[in-house]
């Protein structure tokens, strides 16, 4: 995974509250057994105004021109400023992996769905939840101020607006420091192999039932 | 010790260390593989030279890309047209065979929807953990197994180490006391439970579903309801075990074997939160107030009563709220104050995890038997969960009852719930389907879904809108005739 550095990051608001995991990849595309190239496909039904499917060519599609991230303004955006429950739906890490591939780092939203919560972090993308009234803001502020950028400092746990005012957010200590080394999790939990198999040797005893010999 | 909930008992009993932090590492025992969700997690596998840590706690199914026609599913995989669902399908039987897992593949008898297939195998259990890359996993909680959807890295996580990184969820009871009436069903009350609490009320918990409501209940309809937790934000749903859990398990392939049977049963009886344990949550609902529930608009929890009206945005609390439902009901083609009943169906979907069991199938047949499918109803289909679902339901006859009532008689898959297959909605469609998700172009590009029960469903294509099956006149007791 890459590491999360500390980022200068142009913000697109999305507008919409309970944005699920279908409208943020559509099911066709989910047939790719690769990680990558979701990108131009990231919101495909409301960025397009015909039915895509995979393997076209989507620079010759029809744009949605109402579609915020289709206006010049926020083309290279890398901070999502969404609305509340972001993410909600199925499990798909497509979901993630499309965001990734379009640019987005961030996503800001006052709250986000459990499973889509930790597909982004294993993705090297960092959710953060401030409360409804501070999105709100931030809401006006990114719409009124063509290149509206918000600093994001991980390690301090701080977004920082233009005007220099310094929002404070949450985020576990886990989470937080598998994204600022860039660590891989399994390699991680490996190193606990020792734990896993003393574990095994009581479960296995008390649930023989649960082991079978294939 | 102090009193626990299921879901504490279930945590503790699978918690290899806990990390100062808060997060934990807990020990998986069931992991189910579809091919969508895992091609990516066996490629991580093969690139850091990794090999599953256990492949006997691995089962896999291919269900999402199957093709339901008997033209395409008779050739196999080399059946299905679409190049890119084939490859997917194609990739997860070499994968399980490289990796040496277990795997149903697309004709055998026991391929199925991997949620219900689980339960069907005995291949969920009382006091498992059951992971699976797919976040309807939650069906698998109707038998007290500690149970969530993953993501793909999760996915891959499980394989190379049995375990998962997690985090210990809050603890909700939802209670739902008394008794159903007549042609209400577990899928009406797991809706009215999302109406009530909304997508979102549940995120961050896990849900255990009590109540003399929830025990009266048969194993089918608790997997319905723990099935749509997730729509309500939570990724468990929990029941506590009791006679019904360990009767439905009894002489299953995967269940414990004779010699072993008594000593599970006496672990499983504890499988149910203690007297006075503390839930951060409470929810009660009466379930002789539950009506046949119908969704209206592009998320679950935008529900009403059969025999309500759609509502009204400016009625809403908010404006976020207002703006979602002036959005939804404009994709679904509907307006304020017109009457459920009114709604007229273009195509009629019953299966998925969520109904497509023998028993949603019976309740189906029920009000199908000696009809006929409307004339405005182009196309009516039942999709068996799985091979073993279809191959009952064609010996108790109801393949029949369907196909003469004009419905089509298909083989099994996800297939119209998420339309990764062919089987799909046009454009403005609108659908009567028991599946779990309404969302914007879930049943197709364009689609208009309304999620109901298999009895209303069923009712629905016969009268080309939705009727309140409480008032339906069909004969509610032919399916135990059918069955005897
Ligand atoms: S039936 Fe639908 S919800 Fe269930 S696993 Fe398949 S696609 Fe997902």
């Amino acid at each position: 995974m890459k590491k999360f550095e500390r980022l200068q990051g142009l913000v697109a608001p999305l507008d919409r509250a309970n944005v699920d995991t279908d409208l943020i990849i559509p099911k066709q595309f989910l047939k790719s057994i690769k990680r990558t190239g979701f990108g131009p496909n990231l919101f495909d039904e409301l960025r397009y105004l015909d039915e895509g499917y995979p393997g076209q060519d989507a620079s010759s599609r029809p744009l949605n021109p109402d579609f915020v991230l289709n206006q010049s303004r926020y083309r290279d955006a890398q901070v999502l400023l969404a609305r509340r429950n972001f993410g909600c739906g199925s499990s798909r890490e497509h979901a993630p992996w499309a965001l990734d591939d379009f640019g987005f780092r961030v996503v800001i939203a006052p709250s986000f769905a459990d499973i889509f919560y930790n597909n982004s972090f294993k993705n090297g993308i960092l959710l953060i939840a401030l409360d409804e009234t501070t999105v709100d803001r931030l809401f006006q502020e990114t719409e009124a101020n063509e290149g509206y950028r918000l600093d994001i400092d991980l390690a301090g746990q701080q977004v920082i607006t233009p005007s220099g005012e310094t929002i404070p957010f949450e985020v576990d200590a886990f989470r937080k420091h598998c994204l600022l080394e860039g660590l891989d999790d399994i390699g991680l939990t490996l190193e606990q192999s020792g734990a896993i198999r003393d574990f095994e040797s009581r479960h296995r005893p008390a649930n023989p039932w649960l082991f079978r010999d294939v | 010790m102090a009193s626990q909930t299921l879901y504490d008992k279930l945590w503790a009993q699978h918690l290899v260390t806990q990390r100062d932090d808060g997060s934990a590492l807990i020990y998986i025992d069931r992991h189910l593989l579809h091919e969508v969700t895992s091609p990516q997690a066996f490629e991580g596998l093969r690139l850091a030279g990794r090999k599953p840590w256990r492949r006997d706690a691995n089962l896999a199914t291919p269900d999402h890309n199957v093709p339901t026609t008997l033209k395409e599913r008779s050739a196999g995989n080399a059946g299905i047209l679409d190049d890119v669902s084939r490859i997917q399908v194609e990739t997860l039987d070499a994968n399980c065979e490289s990796f040496d897992i277990e795997e149903f593949r697309i004709n055998d008898e026991r391929q199925g929807i991997v949620h219900v297939v689980g339960p069907e195998q005995g291949a969920t259990l009382p006091g498992m953990t059951v992971v699976c890359g797919d976040s309807h996993t939650a069906t698998h909680g109707a038998f007290a197994a500690l149970s969530h959807g993953i993501g793909t890295s999760e996915v891959e996580h499980v394989l190379a180490t049995q375990c998962l990184i997690a985090q210990k969820m809050k603890n909700m009871q939802v209670r739902v006391e008394g008794k159903l009436g007549l042609g209400v069903t577990a899928k009406d009350i797991v809706l009215a439970i999302i109406g009530r609490i909304g997508t979102a009320g549940g995120t961050g918990y896990a849900i255990e579903f009590a109540g003399s409501a929830i025990r009266d209940l048969s194993m089918e309809g608790r997997m319905t309801i723990c099935n749509m937790a997730i729509e309500a934000g939570a990724r468990v749903g929990l029941v506590a075990v009791d006679d019904n859990t360990i009767d439905y398990l009894k002489g299953r392939p995967f269940a414990p074997a004779a010699d072993q049977w008594p000593a599970a049963v006496e672990a499983w009886r504890d499988l149910v939160s203690d007297d006075g344990a503390h839930f951060d949550k409470v929810v009660e609902l009466d379930a002789a107030e539950i009506e046949p529930q119908v969704t209206w608009g592009t998320s679950p929890e935008m529900v009403v009563n059969v025999s309500a009206s759609v509502p009204d945005p400016n009625d809403a609390a908010d404006e976020t709220v207002t703006q979602g439902m002036t959005r939804a009901l404009e994709y679904m083609g509907l307006s304020a104050g017109q009457k459920i009943t009114d709604i007229q169906l273009d195509k009629v979907f019953i299966g998925s995890c969520t109904n497509s069991r023998i028993e949603d199938l019976r309740e189906a047949a029920k009000v199908a038997k000696g009809r006929k499918v409307a004339d405005n109803i182009q196309l009516a289909m039942v999709v068996p969960g799985s091979g073993l679902v279809k191959r009952l339901a064609e010996a108790e006859g109801l393949d029949r009852i369907f196909v003469e009532a004009g419905f089509e008689w298909r083989e099994p898959g996800c297939s119209m719930c998420l339309a990764m297959n062919a089987d799909k909605l046009g454009a403005g469609e609108r659908c009567a389907s028991t599946s779990n998700r309404n969302f914007e172009g879930r049943q197709g590009y364009g689609g208009r879904t309304h999620l109901v029960s298999p009895a209303m469903a069923a009712a629905a294509a016969i009268e080309g809108h939705f009727v309140d099956v409480r008032e339906y006149d069909y004969d509610r007791d032919s399916a135990r005739e059918m069955s005897a």
